[in-house]
């Protein structure tokens, strides 16, 4: 709770730093914030205490998420340095409209009543159409933030009817009094459970309604891609999960055909349109996709092992689609165009650079001595102790097809010739960045022990 | 207020289900068949409106105020909402010189 607290009233402190023109203070004045917020966090570790009358339920699940959203957060923020001043001179509300969106993520990891669980997905969402958009004269920006912004509210709409169907079925909205009455009026029940799936499906991006995905993350500005593809996912998994754990863990032979349908066509689709992208930042997109339908496999197999592995996951696939993103930022900055053909050549020129984005890319395709590969490794784990088998032989094969279109980008780099001399130079912020992640990644990859027992 | 209540109840539950499905399923279509931005956010509404009904009457009928304050939240977000919403629509008009969203496919490869 403190953390939600510190990261809205550091939101407002930038929006008056920015009134009073101190550009140069936002960047670090966010920082701290973000770090104070994290740290409270830190502090809390081992308690459970709820608020508001049970409201919002502060556990280790919260917790945990609410840390990574936060470090996500700052490495993102690392790499807005000069980002957000070449698209308008009034930077100070981009800053304070991600860190609402970040309360507003945190909003939706620990929440116990489904108004918190509307309310934070509302922050999050409203935060993001804006963010989308911010590129004003830009079409491709004006059709993301449209189209976000549509399905989204529509999306909403199912939200809603399915939370006012369970609370017509359950008379209550704290998720521990819905398990418990659940059984009470089934056909209410079970077409609320069904309205929220829908529209908890839309909001991760999961097949068939991931339809949205591709072309909002295309249009919008790569660096508010890189948050919608990490924090905005990994909230509302976590949430996802939160809500199917406690609320409706119960009836699960209720949603359980649906979401097995949903999780084979996500792999199927992601990874098989993600073979045939040229667009570097397109095929990301079609493989946050194939990541969601990865993490939905932890929501199907129902079990105390669920929650960590969605963690680990969800650490192991923000990491490194920071760096991937990063480096395509300064690919796209030196050279103008984020097809997979910009990085032609780019080991002879910035052998660093490329060595990053291999190491994420690894990362996102699963190669072992990465975290990408215990992030699978546990989902399929949990996915086989409840006798998923079936699934988790048609995971395997996706995830041979993803290893596919990531080696497309790392063959592209080292094998392919580009211009000579071509040289990109990388702030200090960017360095740091990346390096952070790409070590995180080698570190989580060969010690895999510092998270795996976290929930 | 009690009144309020009591006079929602004279009414079975089950027709304002029916009621409130109805207007949610005609959102639904207006949002899928018509093409204009206005009007496909005017029957987002719709359906919020049909959800908003809905959390009333369950909330009357058992005597639970909790419902009747989700109201509220739906009412302020959806406010809040409507004020990016059209930001986001303005925006687009000025560029576009249209509000038909079939323009919306720029970005298909």
């Amino acid at each position: 709770m403190t953390s939600i607290i510190i990261i809205t009233i550091t939101a407002i402190v930038v929006l008056y730093l920015g009134l009073y023109k101190a550009q140069k203070a936002l960047l670090p004045v966010s920082i701290l914030g973000l770090l104070a917020s994290g740290a409270t966090a830190f502090m809390a570790w081992g308690s459970e205490l709820s608020y508001f009358n049970d409201m919002i339920v502060f556990n280790n699940y919260a917790i945990a998420f609410t840390i990574l959203l936060v470090v996500t957060t700052i490495l993102i923020f690392l790499l807005s340095r000069d980002y957000f001043e070449h698209i308008s001179s009034n930077v100070a509300e981009y800053y304070a409209i991600l860190l609402f969106a970040l309360a507003g993520g945190v909003v939706m990891v620990s929440f116990q009543n489904l108004s918190m669980l509307f309310i934070g997905i509302e922050i999050l969402s409203v935060s993001m159409y804006i963010m989308a958009g911010i590129k004003r004269r830009n079409i491709a920006s004006n059709e993301a933030a449209l189209k976000y912004f549509l399905l989204g509210a529509f999306s909403t709409g199912f939200l809603l009817f399915g939370i006012a169907l369970v609370y017509g079925a359950t008379g209550s909205f704290n998720i521990d009094q819905i398990a418990a009455h659940a059984s009470e009026n089934p056909l209410l029940f079970n077409v609320g459970l069904t309205l929220m799936l829908i529209a908890m499906a839309f909001k991760v991006g999961v097949a068939p309604l991931h339809f949205w995905t591709p072309d909002v993350y295309q249009g919008t500005p790569t660096l508010v891609t890189t948050f919608m593809s990490t924090v905005v996912k990994t909230a509302g998994f976590a949430a996802f999960l939160r809500l199917f754990t406690v609320a409706f863990g119960a009836s699960s032979h209720v949603w359980m055909v649906t979401v097995s349908v949903m999780v084979v066509l996500t792999l199927f689709i992601g990874n098989v349109t993600a073979a045939f992208q040229s667009n570097q930042k397109r095929l990301l997109a079609y493989s946050s996709i194939s990541h969601a339908g990865y993490m939905l496999i932890a929501i199907l197999a129902l079990g105390g092992a669920s929650a960590n592995s969605i963690l680990i996951y969800s650490i192991a696939y923000s990491i490194a689609s920071v760096a991937a993103f990063g480096v395509m930022i300064l690919v796209k900055q030196q050279r103008g165009s984020d097809d997979i053909t910009a990085f032609n050549g780019l080991a002879k020129n910035n052998p660093a650079l490329a060595l990053i984005m291999t190491i994420a890319m690894c990362s996102l395709a699963g190669i072992p001595l990465t975290a990408g590969f215990f992030g699978k490794f546990f989902i399929f784990g949990t996915a086989i102790s409840a006798h998923y088998t079936w699934l988790v032989a048609i995971a395997v094969l996706m995830a041979a097809v993803g290893i596919y279109y990531y080696f497309k980008v790392i063959i592209a780099m080292y094998l392919r010739k580009g211009e000579e001399g071509n040289i990109i130079q990388v702030s200090t912020h960017y360095q740091f960045v990346l390096a952070f992640c790409a070590l995180v990644t080698i570190l989580l990859g060969v010690l895999p022990g510092l998270i795996t027992n976290l929930l | 207020m009690e009144n309020i209540t009591q006079a929602i109840t004279l009414v079975p539950i089950n027709h304002y289900i029916l009621f409130s499905t109805i207007i949610f399923i005609i959102g639904i279509i207006g949002v899928l068949t018509r093409r204009n931005a206005i009007i496909v956010f005017m029957s987002i509404e719709l359906m919020l409106n049909a959800v908003n009904l809905l959390l009333a009457a369950f909330s009357a009928y058992r005597g639970d105020a909790s419902g009747q304050i989700f109201v509220f939240f739906i009412m302020a977000v959806a406010a809040a909402e409507v004020a990016v919403g059209l930001a986001i629509i303005v925006m687009t008009y000025r560029n576009t010189n249209s509000i038909d969203i079939n323009f919306l496919n720029k970005l298909k490869n």
